[in-house]
């Protein structure tokens, strides 16, 4: 049956369609009343909770594709990416259009003066140039080196988005605290194959390990 | 020199200005329910019952009341399930599906402290001598968002006198049940249960503040905090504590449950007010729960007239 099915080709459309399915199902919700009592908070929470959602599955590519062996995986990374900064933009777009009426002021207020907007508004924004530098025209342009520098900023944003999220609720700290661990998870897993990687330099000399590349 | 002799008419005697508000909210009441019966040509249920029941269950008669907005009510639906209540859970939708665990009757009330005679009362001995009343408050949440409740209750003023506080008794301190059987939110430790709040005794005494025992011309879902809780329309929600087992009067300010989670938070007056932002959100506006637009939140959620000398001289800004 698998092999009936499965089909290569299919593992990136596949995954396309399901990242939209969060989307999808606020969209009915609300066309069917059925956001709850409070609407607007809900798509808030919601699309805030997709966001760090998919920055965690982003950071979990890398790792399960070593793990596994399967490196297709990879063909993921930059479209997960992209559908974390995509949830984030409604996130953004919720809090500016719905939830403050753009008025510019209030907004301001709040980015100064409330800390978990202030690292909610940050994480967004540096989100950004990662959005932007995700084309392979621009990787080029940058150089491997320095994009994948630039894209480290993605470890910040994970943190950012768990500290936004553990600030702003009142007392119960499970849910964020949650995300908290499993990012902690995911960056612990690079300081540990950085540092493997340090001290068993290569299973290979050097030199041979240049010329293969 | 001119002298002049004090004036004649003593202040005891002097209307109280939340009376002669009042008054004139009758006048202007009285005056529209003529109207609307001199058109209609029928009273239905006039001032004897006010908002209809609306699961048809547990009715409870009450006599309308000066004190109420005629602001437009927020759904039934919407009050009984998007509830803040953490002894069941933290999600605001899940205690009105997990709050039948809690056993509202039998139950009762120990009422101790600064008080000429502490006892445990059974629910209906508290509520027995008083005349049940349906008040329609608005309730700002700490969090942003607010309703319109039809709640019926009695004044909590007039249950203290029958307690006859001491001179000690400044204020009273109110505590919910502690049962993780019956509630399970407390199984974990969200806050430090029981969950206990305070009012100084002025604002208990005051005719605005009541004991909530329904809602909606019925009594009190559990989710709501049945069987017996507060209602202090003027301070945030969460100054309204629900399913209370005690009230205890003292001499000092108590800490409540919120002050000791987070002090720089929360204070203990928690007066609505729109100029003290919470540290993590703005108190400026609202949103009315069925209302897309915020609303501008008003001083003393609305009710500045009637609370606001409560705290004149104050530093509300400190003493928030």
């Amino acid at each position: 049956m698998r092999q009936t099915l499965w089909r290569p080709w299919l593992l990136k459309p596949g995954v396309f369609g399901a990242s939209l399915i969060p989307l999808a199902v606020l969209a009915w919700q609300a066309v069917t009343d059925n956001l709850g009592a409070n609407p607007i908070k809900e798509i808030t929470e919601q699309t805030g909770l997709w966001t760090l959602r998919f920055v965690l599955i982003t950071l979990t590519i890398t790792p399960a594709r070593r793990l596994t062996g399967w490196n297709r995986l990879i063909q993921l990374r930059r479209m997960l990416g992209l559908f974390a900064f995509f949830y984030d933009g409604l996130h953004f777009l919720t809090y500016v259009w719905l939830d403050q009426f753009f008025v510019v002021p209030e907004i301001l207020a709040d980015v100064v003066a409330r800390p978990f907007i202030t690292v909610g508004f940050l994480s967004f924004v540096l989100l950004i140039p990662l959005a932007v530098t995700s084309t392979t025209k621009m990787i080029k342009r940058l150089g491997g080196m320095w994009w994948q520098r630039l894209h480290r900023l993605v470890y910040g944003i994970a943190v950012g988005g768990v500290v936004h999220y553990l600030w702003l609720v009142k007392a119960d700290v499970q849910s964020p605290l949650t995300y908290g661990g499993l990012v902690a998870l995911l960056l612990g897993y690079r300081v540990w194959a950085a540092s493997r990687r340090r001290r068993q330099p290569v299973h290979m000399p050097r030199r041979q390990a240049t010329l293969r590349t | 020199m001119l002298t002049r002799k004090a004036s004649e008419i003593k202040a005891s005697e002097i209307t109280d200005k939340t009376l002669y508000l009042a008054r004139r909210q009758f006048l202007r009441t009285a005056s529209t329910t003529a109207l609307a019966v001199a058109t209609a040509g029928v009273a239905p249920g006039l001032l004897t019952s006010g908002v209809a029941a609306q699961t048809g269950g547990n009715v409870l008669e009450a006599r309308k009341s000066l004190y109420s907005t005629e602001e437009a009510l927020t759904p039934y639906k919407d009050v009984t399930h998007y509830n803040n209540f953490y002894e069941l859970s933290t999600d605001k939708y899940a205690p009105a599906q997990l709050a039948k665990t809690l056993r509202a009757t039998p139950w009762s009330v120990v009422v101790e402290g600064e008080i000429a005679k502490p006892a445990v009362y059974h629910l209906e001995d508290v509520l027995r001598p008083h005349t049940l009343e349906e008040r329609i408050y608005r309730l700002r949440c700490v969090e942003g968002w607010s309703m319109v409740i039809p709640w019926i209750g009695v004044p909590l003023g007039e249950v203290i006198k029958r307690f006859e506080p001491t001179s000690k008794a400044k204020y009273v301190a109110f505590t919910t049940l502690y049962d993780p059987e019956q509630l399970p939110g407390q199984r974990r430790a969200v806050l430090t249960w029981p969950y206990v709040e305070g009012l100084r005794m002025d604002e208990a005494m005051h005719p605005l503040t009541i004991l909530a025992v329904g809602l909606y011309g019925e009594v009190l879902p559990n989710q709501n905090g049945a069987p017996l809780r507060l209602v202090v329309p003027w301070k945030y929600g969460f100054k309204s504590v629900k399913s209370i087992v005690k009230i205890r009067f003292v001499e000092e300010q108590p800490v409540t449950t919120w002050m000791a989670t987070a002090p720089q938070e929360y204070g203990f007056y928690s007066n609505v007010n729109p100029d003290v932002p919470h540290p993590r959100w703005s108190q400026a506006h609202e949103r009315r729960i069925g209302e897309f637009a915020k609303r501008p939140t008003l001083p003393f959620n609305g009710y500045a007239d009637q609370v606001a000398h409560l705290y004149a001289g104050m530093d509300l800004q400190k003493y928030f």
